[in-house]
């Protein structure tokens, strides 16, 4: 019998739980290759050459290229994994975070100044908003 | 005999660390943030404890996909600040506890509870931004750290009321300890926030502070809050406050609220500060 997940209705949200690190796992051990300065070094240098040395799927490999957050997210990406391809192209958490949400930088810091993204219309898909 | 007298919860933003270290505390955007903790930076100096058993999670730092244990006690003598994708924080040392460590390994595993014991581990800003917002920028800790690293970045993470639970069962293992020590637990992570996916930016305060109200004043019964109220409420990374119930669960059933701080925003993320002492 199938383990009940009661957050896949939770609109815009990708929750990392143990299916998802199944199909993430080289994808989060690249991520974590960039904690040493060199590797960072080599992977500015040469993206492509280095996503190849993980056995990761084409279109994982893709979505870093692309710096698509939520793509990598969908193919088994964890945010704290994925922080390590934005603090290496020096980019903040919150601008990263930004990239998600399709606002921009300055759009998605001045939401947070005015208290962040409200709960309502946002608890799960068909609450009444046209977000879900 | 050593003893639980406080319980500190805080939130550890990356962010809140950079801006410290970077020198804009003082900044408009940040100065609110410092400001909540002036009360407390004068408790902890009166206060002195001997050792913090500070409850946090590493972030893809010390655990990659290799391992993740769901609860892990730092039984070395020292961590060092980790390389987290842009340098080690400049800040001190961490000094442990090795003995009292061992000793609450071996009493909460005899009481059900199967920590993973680490001797070697790096700590990431989960750990150094609280050890920040209560002691400032010393030259070192004022005090020794038992890191017990908990999951909450692989779902799921242990429930509410497991992690309450265990507070129990560190409490009893703390008033075995053979030795006179000023022993405060801390629970960090939280509150409101979701980092990822088109939902970020989620900060639900009135969430945040009915969790605040609860956690000093009802914990048994906010113990049994499920996963999902966490996530769909507070953000999916809204469910690191699982670790505060470890805090209170460590504590007396009757505390004494010292102090209450509540902001947002700090980047992306719900600041929320308790200081609890026991009655």
């Amino acid at each position: 019998m199938a383990l009940k997940k009661p957050y896949q209705d939770i609109p815009g949200t990708t929750i990392f739980d143990a299916d998802m690190a199944r199909i993430g796992y080289h994808l989060n051990q690249f991520c974590m290759s960039l904690m040493k300065a060199e590797n960072r070094e080599r992977f500015k240098a040469d993206e492509r050459a280095c996503l190849d040395e993980w056995p990761m799927t084409e279109d994982q490999k893709q979505a870093v290229l692309q710096r698509d957050y939520n793509r990598m997210m969908s193919l088994g990406g964890n945010i704290y994994f994925l922080a390590k391809i934005f603090s290496s192209d020096g980019i903040s958490f919150q601008a990263a975070a930004s990239t998600m949400t399709g606002m921009t930088e300055k759009e998605y810091a001045q939401m947070m100044i005015n208290g962040g993204r409200a709960p309502e219309g946002n608890r799960a898909r068909g609450e009444g908003s046209d977000h879900g | 005999m050593a003893r639980i007298t406080a319980g500190v919860a805080t939130s550890h933003v990356p962010a809140i660390g950079a801006a410290l270290d970077n020198g804009k505390s003082g900044e408009p955007y940040w100065a609110p943030v410092f400001a909540g903790y002036e009360f407390s930076k004068k408790w902890i100096s009166e206060q002195k404890p001997d050792v913090v058993i500070l409850v946090y999670n590493d972030h893809a730092t010390a655990f990659s996909l290799d391992m993740v244990p769901t609860f892990a006690i730092g039984c070395a003598e020292e961590f060092q600040p980790a390389d987290e994708g842009w340098g080690p924080r400049p800040v001190p040392v961490v000094k442990g506890h090795p003995q009292l460590a061992s000793h609450i390994a071996q009493s909460v595993i005899q009481d059900d509870f199967d920590l993973t014991i680490v001797n070697k581990m790096d700590v990431d800003h989960g750990l150094t931004v609280p050890l920040s917002l209560l002691f400032g920028q010393p030259e070192a800790w004022p005090c020794l750290v038992i890191p017990l690293a908990v999951n909450v970045v692989l779902y799921p993470p242990p429930s509410g009321r497991r992690c309450y639970e265990l507070g129990r069962a560190l409490r009893r293992a703390v008033e075995s300890f053979d030795q006179e020590l000023n022993v405060q637990v801390w629970g960090t992570g939280g509150m409101s926030h979701q980092l990822q996916g088109p939902r970020a930016g989620l900060i639900n305060k009135a969430f945040d502070n009915d969790f605040l109200d609860r956690i000093v004043d009802s914990p048994e019964e906010l113990s049994r809050v499920p996963h999902i109220d966490y996530v769909r409420e507070a953000g999916s990374e809204g469910i690191e406050l699982v670790m505060w119930l470890i805090m209170r669960g460590a504590l007396n059933d009757d505390v004494t609220q010292r102090h209450r701080f509540y902001h947002v925003p700090a980047s992306n993320t719900a600041v929320g500060h308790l200081v609890l002492e026991n009655s």
